[in-house]
């Protein structure tokens, strides 16, 4: 029986000072021209917190919108703010810099960062406020330390600075004095990425209506990798995440595939529910500092802000088919393989006219793709266009090709068939999940009847293999199969019953004959 | 004479435009020698 | 350009010589092919690479472009490119890439 989507969870954490100290794109400049005007024109373009909540595509992510929404809205969107913006939505929240550190801390069970006590004193009240963020998690916050001792950890034990509103209030410490698997900039990216993900962890579990005693199994899909020098990819931020979020009876493991990871994940999960496995799954992912200002020097460079200036987390709640939640459709993936190849309509053709077509299907009868959800207000002005949209047109470009589709109509097709790009650039974050929430609503309420999330991933930038890589599933309207189990007989209960009375009656006939 | 044709080409490719191998497979049919290629990934 | 790749270009310049090497690119919009080829062409114009002040006029070409359909097997264009071509903007890709080469190229023809 197929499993459902529960509930979704989508949290955005602003960390404007992180953008300074830890995307790779500033760190990078920081070595090779530490005097760069770049450098010295990031921070009159950073963004404030006011900014950073009206902002419409952090918006959408949220749920306070719909992408349907965000279509009307002009392009640039940097430029407009949102009416009514809200820091908590109906899939998540923003969560400001100084309450993060606080989660931070709190999910840090090595003693590994210490926060300045008047910062731990200012920031815990909206701490201790958050929605989501309860008294067993506000309880672990510590008191805090003295500022030279942050200084000096910083300045003569390498730690890496933690700064909020440009001072420095805090730091993450190595783990080791020599394993550069546990130095202090490792250990930030993990700390980072499990707290973001706790976030969405917590915030799932409320959006989905469940018990956290229920999760049984918990995968996670970011793009970090936790170990030493012995194990240096060895995990599992899946269940260290769950402990935090007190998701008791979970256990865990990581899933991994650079972008595609999510749809990986989330195949994994439907399969374990589906199986029997487990009865209550949830995919979670938290966000990545290297990505921060990824693209920064081209906003600077056209006078926009940063618009890389947040960190994106989601997590996703499959359970056992309840006959009303939209289903996973296992039946029909699609799957680029090592012989797919690279060539981009090779790549298309596997993840959505090989699934289309095994599902006798034409590719008009999905009603919505989610292929990657890359904000365009991100990458337009970086010179990488818009990623959906050219997603939707190769599409498009394959119906042509496979006949379902007039030449003439790949724009209309594009604009009936996809869905804007929302998502901040943070690697996995924007890869076919983001729109899951919204999907699932518009599924629930009747007005589409099948969706794609269509996941890819940049293997060749690990520099094991050239090959690309992705994944793609269905999704649909509940088919009723589940209510059966539910309420009266399962379809396996009704064939024996058949077969039962089959024999009876077969029984009696010879009887009858002798 | 043509422009691919007994060169040595580096090839760039773009996770968003057309992939390295993509173009490799291309400009190795014109005669070109590719002695390096690369994907570069924006997002 | 990612600073390994422009590393990597360098050495091939200097190993079999400018006039010998030729860059072709697959960036998705003009402005990305044109930044790209301005690097290999003019040197690196976001001054953090190793091409940055180093001008090696190399020849330099978007994978889209008619010169290069050209000499590609029709066959062989189809298959890997053919559905990009319907996607991407080529004729900015076009212009970008010309007026590139027209100004810095040392090594075009």
């Amino acid at each position: 029986m197929k499993s459902v989507i529960k509930g979704t969870g989508y949290v955005l954490v602003h960390t404007p000072d992180m953008v300074l100290e830890n995307g790779s794109t500033q760190t990078t400049e920081k070595v090779v021209n530490p005097e760069s005007e770049y450098l010295k024109a990031i921070p009159s373009h950073l963004r404030s917190w006011d900014k950073v909540v009206s902002y419409w595509p952090n918006q959408v992510y949220i749920g306070n919108k719909t992408p349907l929404e965000l279509k009307e809205v002009e392009e640039p969107w940097y430029d407009k703010d949102c009416e009514g913006a809200d820091r908590y939505g109906k899939f998540g929240q923003i969560m400001p810099e100084d309450e993060f550190y606080l989660l931070m801390q709190v999910c840090d069970v090595f003693d590994l960062i210490d926060l300045e006590k008047g910062f731990v004193a200012g920031a815990k009240e909206a701490f201790a406020a958050n929605k989501v963020i309860g008294d067993d998690l506000v309880a672990l916050v510590k008191e805090g330390v003295e500022e030279a001792d942050i200084k000096n950890a910083v300045e003569n034990e390498h730690a890496m600075p933690l700064v909020y509103e440009g001072k420095l209030v805090g730091c993450v410490k190595r783990a080791h004095e020599i394993d550069v698997n546990l130095d202090a900039h490792t250990m930030l990216e993990n700390l980072v990425s499990k707290a973001s993900s706790v976030l969405a962890l917590l915030t799932v579990v409320e959006s989905a209506g469940i018990a956290k005693e229920d999760v049984q199994y918990v995968i996670d899909c970011c793009e970090e990798a936790c170990g030493d020098v012995n194990q240096r990819g060895g995990g599992n931020f899946a269940k260290a995440a769950a402990e935090i979020a007190g998701l008791v009876n979970a256990t865990g493991s990581d899933a991994r595939g650079f972008c595609a990871g999510p749809s990986h994940a989330l195949i994994e999960a439907a399969a374990l529910v589906q199986a029997g496995a487990f009865d209550c799954v949830v995919v979670t992912a938290g966000g990545c500092t290297a990505k921060l200002g990824m693209n920064g020097k081209s906003h600077v460079e056209k006078e926009m802000p940063i618009l890389e200036d947040v960190l994106g987390g989601f997590a996703v709640v499959l359970t056992k088919n309840d006959g009303e939640n939209p289903e996973i459709n296992l039946d029909y993936l699609g799957r680029h393989t090592v012989g797919t190849g690279s060539a981009p309509q090779a790549v298309m053709q596997s993840l959505v006219g090989d699934p289309v077509a095994a599902a006798g299907l034409k590719f008009t009868d999905i009603d919505l793709y989610s292929p990657e959800m890359q904000n365009p207000d991100i990458t337009k002005p970086a010179g990488a266009g818009d990623v959906p949209a050219s997603n939707y047109k190769m599409i498009a470009a394959l119906a042509v090709k496979n006949g379902d589709l007039e030449k003439a109509d790949i724009p209309a097709f594009a604009e009936k068939h996809g869905i804007m790009g929302f998502a901040p650039t943070q690697g996995h974050i924007p890869s076919g999940v983001p729109s899951i929430g919204f999907l699932r609503d518009e599924l629930l309420a009747g007005n589409i009847n099948r969706a794609m999330i269509i996941g890819k991933g940049s293997l060749f930038l690990g520099r094991l293999t050239n090959l690309f890589d992705g994944v793609s599933f269905m999704i649909q309207k509940n088919s009723g199969e589940g209510e059966a189990a539910a309420g009266g007989a399962s379809e396996d209960e009704v064939r024996g019953m058949v077969a039962k009375a089959m024999r009876e009656f077969a029984q009696s006939m010879l009887d009858a004959a002798e | 004479m043509g422009i691919l044709a007994g060169k040595k080409i580096v090839v760039i490719g773009d996770r968003d435009g057309v992939p390295g191998e993509a173009i490799s497979a291309c400009v190795e049919t014109a005669g070109g020698e590719v002695v390096f290629s690369s994907t570069e990934c924006f997002v | 350009m990612d600073l390994e790749n422009q590393r990597r270009v360098k050495e091939f310049a200097d190993e079999f010589g400018p006039e010998n090497v030729v860059v072709v690119v697959g960036a998705s919009e003009g402005e990305a092919a044109g930044l790209a080829a301005e690097t290999v062409e003019a040197g690196d114009p976001t001054f953090a690479g190793p091409l940055t002040g180093v001008q090696l006029g190399l020849a330099c070409y978007h994978i889209c472009e008619p010169q290069m359909k050209e000499e590609v097997d029709a066959d062989v264009y189809e298959d890997q490119v053919g559905m990009m071509e319907m996607v991407l903007d080529v004729d900015d890709i076009v212009e970008e890439m010309t007026s590139i080469r027209d100004e810095f190229c040392k090594y075009c023809g």
